[in-house]
């Protein structure tokens, strides 16, 4: 999917880098699971650190820290503060 | 009676709180999704008997889970009188969703906002009142885990219990679609009773899992606290179990024998050597299981499962596993049955089915009491530890080689999101409990099947009475013969080979029975394995021991999560010709070497 030169996908952060929720771009087992877990188009998330070997990302939303795998991550759009 | 129902997400303290409810034991820990199966217990409120109930945790009335699908239709068949609904204080911001949600099946609600402690120290304020006021639902700041706010919540309760939920209607479930009514509730509720600082403080979480998570440091320390872990019960459980077995033979000698002197000596011999032996040899165990549980509780509760999940994520990746799959496996080291159970909260069926096929690889602490036995009488105490040690290795090798091997045949796709838990201090109380709860446990199996189980091999190795005891013409003997062909090759015994087949009932009787069979328990014993094997065949049988079929309990769990007989077949089987040619490889290899 092509996106515009704002946004990106959330696994391209750098750990300590913070933005804006823009798009989620999942099926909707996934996306009622990230709602539950407080994503929300808008909301600020925080990535923590991501794990060697292309493992697990974890990144943060208000006080809930979550770790999701790189592929999940990759269709999540941001756009950075 | 009338029912109340513990409510909320993942990891928020519903069973803490049950515990603290019921004086149960629900097994608590941190890491979502701990309880896999519907506690019930019956308490005295106000005058009157009411049960309670725990259900699993749900991040959503409308998730695909298997956790959430069970509480959906429990809430359909069973509408409780009173659903006690409990929040992570810390997380309000985005539990409240869960609550509306609730909030529309016009159940009789008490809120409980609970960790209430750890939300003060991120600097959250909740002002219950208000909150309480706007949705018209009684709400209480609690901490379940050290008791804070339990008796005003009580009261609560109480009192709610008195007027029941008068009934759902059906077409509720279709307006809980309505999502966006939800979203705007929230804000409304939140602007005006909560304040979340801007940015969190610093804490100790956070630095802790700078170092915890380190990218290159975090694997290596993984390592380093498993080794610990399991030396530490090794080198502080060893001389509790000597003691303990000690103990129990001086308490043969000087009032069991001359007690039983009167009867005949078939009966004296069944009740001497037969369960008495039997069951002292298992019994000594229960020191090991107390510290294994209490090692364990602590790596639980303090939350740090996740932590290996993330660390473990990749490499499970590649094996077609996921992070939480590790921790399951991790948890097997227990106990393999609420392992096997708690691959739940997976939704690939292909996912968990794999993880089932390689948790019975780990090391639970039933052949952990075998192979503390047997490297203590076969090698000297500066190696044993590290005999031990290299059996987790095994342990995981096993586990890892399946998930090779079998990863094609259960393709998935699941995708993997878990939530990261703050580091929490266990407390003393929920240790205890956890501890008791194991060692009550271990019992209760005692008396069900090692009882069973020893006074079984006690027969067979005594009868027909013509026969030397345990020699090769009773009825073991001829067992032991007739499997022996194919146990030769692997160097394990007539004797071994008949505990073995015991040991499938469950392992906890393996040392018992060899007790029963060399009519010798305690030191007699260690004496007379280290007389009768070298520690090629001991190594070789501990590698079988470890292989193959865990317990029958096990396998019955296998066979109620997959629902499927084809699958629980494969596993056994698997196991099995597995346990056989690594015991063979390695036997015949170290007799190849010259050992």
């Amino acid at each position: 999917m092509k996106t515009n030169a704002t946004t990106e996908n959330l696994d391209n952060l750098v750990s300590g880098e913070s933005a804006t929720i823009f798009a989620i771009q999942t099926d909707d087992a996934l996306r009622q699971r990230l709602l539950a877990l407080g994503f929300r188009v808008g909301k600020r998330i925080e990535l923590i650190r991501k794990a060697n070997f292309s493992g697990p990302l974890q990144v943060r939303i208000g006080t809930t820290d979550i770790l999701l795998r790189k592929h999940e991550a990759a269709k999540i759009k941001v756009q950075k503060i | 009676m009338k029912r109340v129902a513990l409510l909320g997400m993942p990891n928020t303290g519903k069973s803490t709180l049950f515990n603290r409810m019921t004086g149960g034991s629900a097994r608590v820990g941190n890491w979502p999704g701990i309880t896999v199966e519907l506690l019930s217990s019956k308490i005295l409120l106000g005058g009157e008997m009411v049960e309670i109930i725990d259900l699993p945790g749900i991040y959503d009335i409308h998730g695909f889970s298997e956790d959430e699908q069970v509480v959906r239709h429990f809430l359909h068949d069973n509408v409780p009188d009173l659903a006690i609904i409990i929040l992570n204080a810390t997380q309000i911001e985005r539990q409240l969703s869960l609550l509306l949600q609730l909030k529309q099946y016009n159940l009789n609600m008490v809120v409980l906002l609970n960790m209430a402690d750890e939300s003060k120290k991120f600097g959250i304020t909740i002002d219950a009142a208000k909150m309480s006021s706007s949705l018209g639902i009684p709400i209480f700041l609690l901490s379940a885990k050290y008791g804070i706010g339990y008796n005003e919540a009580m009261q609560s309760i109480t009192k709610a219990l008195r007027y029941s939920t008068p009934g759902m209607a059906e077409e509720l479930r279709t307006q809980l679609q309505q999502d966006a009514h939800i979203e705007r509730e929230m804000t409304r509720i939140l602007q005006n009773s909560v304040q979340v600082p801007l940015r969190l403080p610093n804490n100790l979480t956070t630095q802790l899992d700078h170092i915890m998570l380190h990218p290159w440091l975090g694997l290596p320390i993984f390592f380093g606290i498993m080794y610990l872990l399991f030396q530490g019960i090794f080198i502080l459980g060893q001389p509790l179990q000597t003691g303990v077995g000690d103990l129990f033979g001086w308490l043969r000698e000087v009032a069991l024998a001359p007690l039983v002197s009167g009867l005949p000596a078939i009966l004296q011999g069944l009740l001497l050597d037969g369960i008495y032996n039997g069951v002292a040899t298992v019994a000594a165990f229960i020191p090991i299981i107390i510290l294994f549980f209490l090692f364990m509780a602590i790596v639980e509760d303090t939350g740090y499962l996740s932590r290996a999940a993330f660390l473990m994520d990749a490499l499970m990746a590649k094996l077609g596993l996921d992070g939480r799959s590790f921790v399951m496996l991790l948890m097997g080291f227990g106990c393999n049955v609420p392992a096997l159970m708690g691959t739940r909260v997976m939704r690939s069926r292909a996912l968990r089915l794999l993880s089932m096929l390689v948790i019975p690889f780990s090391l639970c602490s039933a052949r952990l009491q075998v192979f503390v036995f047997i490297t203590a009488a076969l090698f000297a105490p500066k190696s044993a530890a590290l005999v031990v040690f290299s059996l987790y290795l095994f342990s995981f090798a096993a586990a890892i080689l399946t998930a090779l091997i079998f990863k094609r045949y259960f393709p998935n796709s699941e995708p993997f999101v878990l939530e990261l838990p703050p580091y929490r201090f266990p407390t003393l109380r929920q240790m205890l409990l956890r501890g008791w709860h194991e060692v009550y446990h271990f019992v209760h199996r005692a008396s069900k099947f090692i009882i069973i189980g020893v006074v079984f091999v006690w027969l067979l190795t005594h009868y027909p009475a013509t026969a030397v005891p345990a020699g090769p013409d009773t009825w073991a003997g001829q067992i032991g013969g007739w499997l022996h062909p194919l146990f030769k090759p692997i160097g394990i015994t007539a004797e071994l080979t008949i505990a073995l087949i015991f040991g499938f009932v469950a392992k906890e009787i393996v040392i018992g029975s060899l007790a029963v069979i060399y009519g010798l328990s305690g030191h007699a014993l260690s004496g007379e394995l280290a007389l009768q094997l070298d520690w090629v065949q001991a190594y070789s049988f501990m590698l079988f021991t470890l292989i193959y079929t865990p317990c029958l309990s096990t396998v019955a769990t296998l066979h109620s999560e997959s629902k499927n007989t084809g699958f629980t077949l494969l596993s056994l089987i698997w196991s099995l010709a597995f346990a056989w040619v690594v015991s063979f490889v390695f036997y015949q290899g170290a007799r190849a070497l010259g050992y």
